[in-house]
């Protein structure tokens, strides 16, 4: 095997490139959720107009390929005037479109909440939006929690689209490598690797943190 | 002179779908007062019950507590309105993600604006007082129905509402859960709290009420004590319907 190769040329890149994957998926996976649970809230609970203004956007963003989207954001934009970096494009583009997926999973845990404990908290004297915060959010974030998290699972592996856009991440540094040396499946089995760890460790956080949150009467765990 | 009553309903009517589940109904509770609400179910003692605190808007009529009538203007004044009249619901309605301890003392903290400690020492308090003290660290899908209602009343206690609206608190339970809660309904009836209660617990009627008043169609039709209402050559309406019950549930009256 040619060491030399590895240790030079290809893991350092590789480095390079998860340093950079990983500040595009942390915002992006943040923002992503904080919006998603925002918007899908929204889309349960909103004034009509408000609901109809926040379905329209995730059926946008969940009905696009996110690569369009992404070329929206950086080719398109300029066009207006508007000049994003290869990284704000990318971050924004991830967003976007995390928060529309998790807008999904937050209404499911919204829905599923009893009406009865809405009816308890306003008998008590709890506004609406004290209601939302201390009695509903809580109950639907725990509900939602598996598919979030599946979300930002997903997230770690299209954050790689963001070399499309000149973001050079842990995928466009292998590609480079690997169109420079022609040694394209063993740099892509690496590459693999590279997010197979980064999403074990994933899981094995949200886990957990599903733990951490488990309440009796809530999801699967015993 | 007549006290002043601490509860006012006057005139309460509410439609809904088309269907008029309340026409025009009126009644008082002085302090200390346990009136019993009975009838058939649909009759629109529920909705009744919802109006007075307005979880269901009234289309017309007024809820006057203490003398003052509860203004719907003010979202505010609303709040500080349902703070004050305590209210029991068939299903209990705990908070699902919060331990027993926490269904009390997050009201105390986010609307009464408690500090933690004070929240949590009072809501202990009114945990032990309904016996369910050493269940304090459990969530209420660890408690049986007895005990999750016996939670709920102490949440509403914890408020000091002046007065408790509780919809068939015992509707839903097991028969044998069913005494633990009547005993902790008694103890706050003969502790001085003002009630108005929907149940068809007979004979924790007789032993208690100040009043039944008999709804149905959305109408009072018959109120009184329960010793003229319910013997049974009264001929009244209340007692055919109480006969029928006893006979459901095999007692004699």
């Amino acid at each position: 095997m040619d060491v030399a190769f590895y240790t030079n040329q290809l893991i350092p890149a590789l480095n390079r490139g998860l340093g950079m994957s990983l500040m595009l998926i942390i915002p992006s996976a943040t923002g992503g959720l904080f919006f998603g649970i925002i918007i899908g809230t929204l889309r349960s609970i909103g004034h009509p107009l408000v609901r109809k203004l926040t379905n329209s956007y995730a059926i946008l963003f969940r009905g696009t390929p996110l690569v369009v989207q992404l070329f929206v954001l950086y080719f398109g934009l300029p066009n207006l005037g508007i000049y994003l970096s290869p990284y704000a494009a990318a971050v924004i583009g991830f967003m976007l479109c995390s928060s529309a997926y998790h807008s999904e999973y937050i209404r499911g845990g919204l829905l599923s909440i009893k009406k009865g404990q809405l009816l308890a908290a306003q008998a008590l004297g709890f506004s609406t939006v004290k209601t939302m915060v201390y009695i509903v959010i809580p109950q639907a974030i725990r509900k939602a929690l598996p598919g979030c998290g599946n979300e930002i699972i997903y997230l770690i592996k299209y954050s790689s689209l963001a070399y499309i856009i000149t973001c050079i991440e842990l995928t466009g540094e292998g590609k480079i490598i690997a169109t420079k040396y022609f040694r394209f499946t063993e740099v892509f089995l690496v590459i693999g690797l590279y997010y197979l760890i980064l999403v074990t460790l994933t899981t094995f956080g949200l886990k957990k943190l599903e733990k951490k949150l488990y309440i009796p009467g809530f999801g699967h765990h015993h | 002179m007549e006290p002043i009553p601490i509860l006012q309903v006057e005139q309460v009517s509410k439609n809904l779908g088309g269907k008029k589940i309340l026409k025009s109904v009126s009644l008082n509770l002085n302090k200390g007062d346990l009136k019993v609400l009975i009838g058939p179910s649909g009759g629109g003692k529920s909705t009744l019950l919802q109006c007075i605190n307005y979880l269901i808007p009234p289309d017309s009529g007024h809820i006057v507590l203490e003398g003052q009538t509860v203004s719907t203007h003010n979202k505010q004044q609303l709040f500080e309105f349902r703070q004050q009249v305590g209210m029991i619901f068939q299903d209990f309605n705990l908070f699902d993600h919060l331990n027993a301890l926490d269904n009390v003392t997050i009201a105390l903290r986010k609307v009464k604006k408690m500090n933690k400690t004070d929240a949590k020492q009072l809501a202990m308090i009114e945990l032990e007082k309904v016996g369910v003290g050493d269940k304090a660290n459990l969530y209420p899908a660890q408690l049986s129905g007895g005990q999750k209602q016996r939670v709920s009343i102490a949440r509403a206690l914890a408020m000091d509402p002046k007065v408790m609206l509780l919809d068939e608190p015992t509707s839903a339970l097991d028969p044998e859960l069913i005494g633990e809660v009547l005993a902790v309904i008694r103890n706050l009836s003969q502790g001085g709290m003002t009630m108005l209660m929907a149940t068809h617990q007979i004979g924790f009627i007789k032993s208690l009420a100040d009043e039944i008043v008999f709804m149905q169609e959305g109408e009072i039709i018959e109120r009184g004590r329960p010793n003229e209402l319910l013997s049974p050559d009264s001929g009244t309406r209340t007692a055919d319907f109480c006969s029928k019950l006893n006979d459901l549930n095999g007692e004699v009256v």
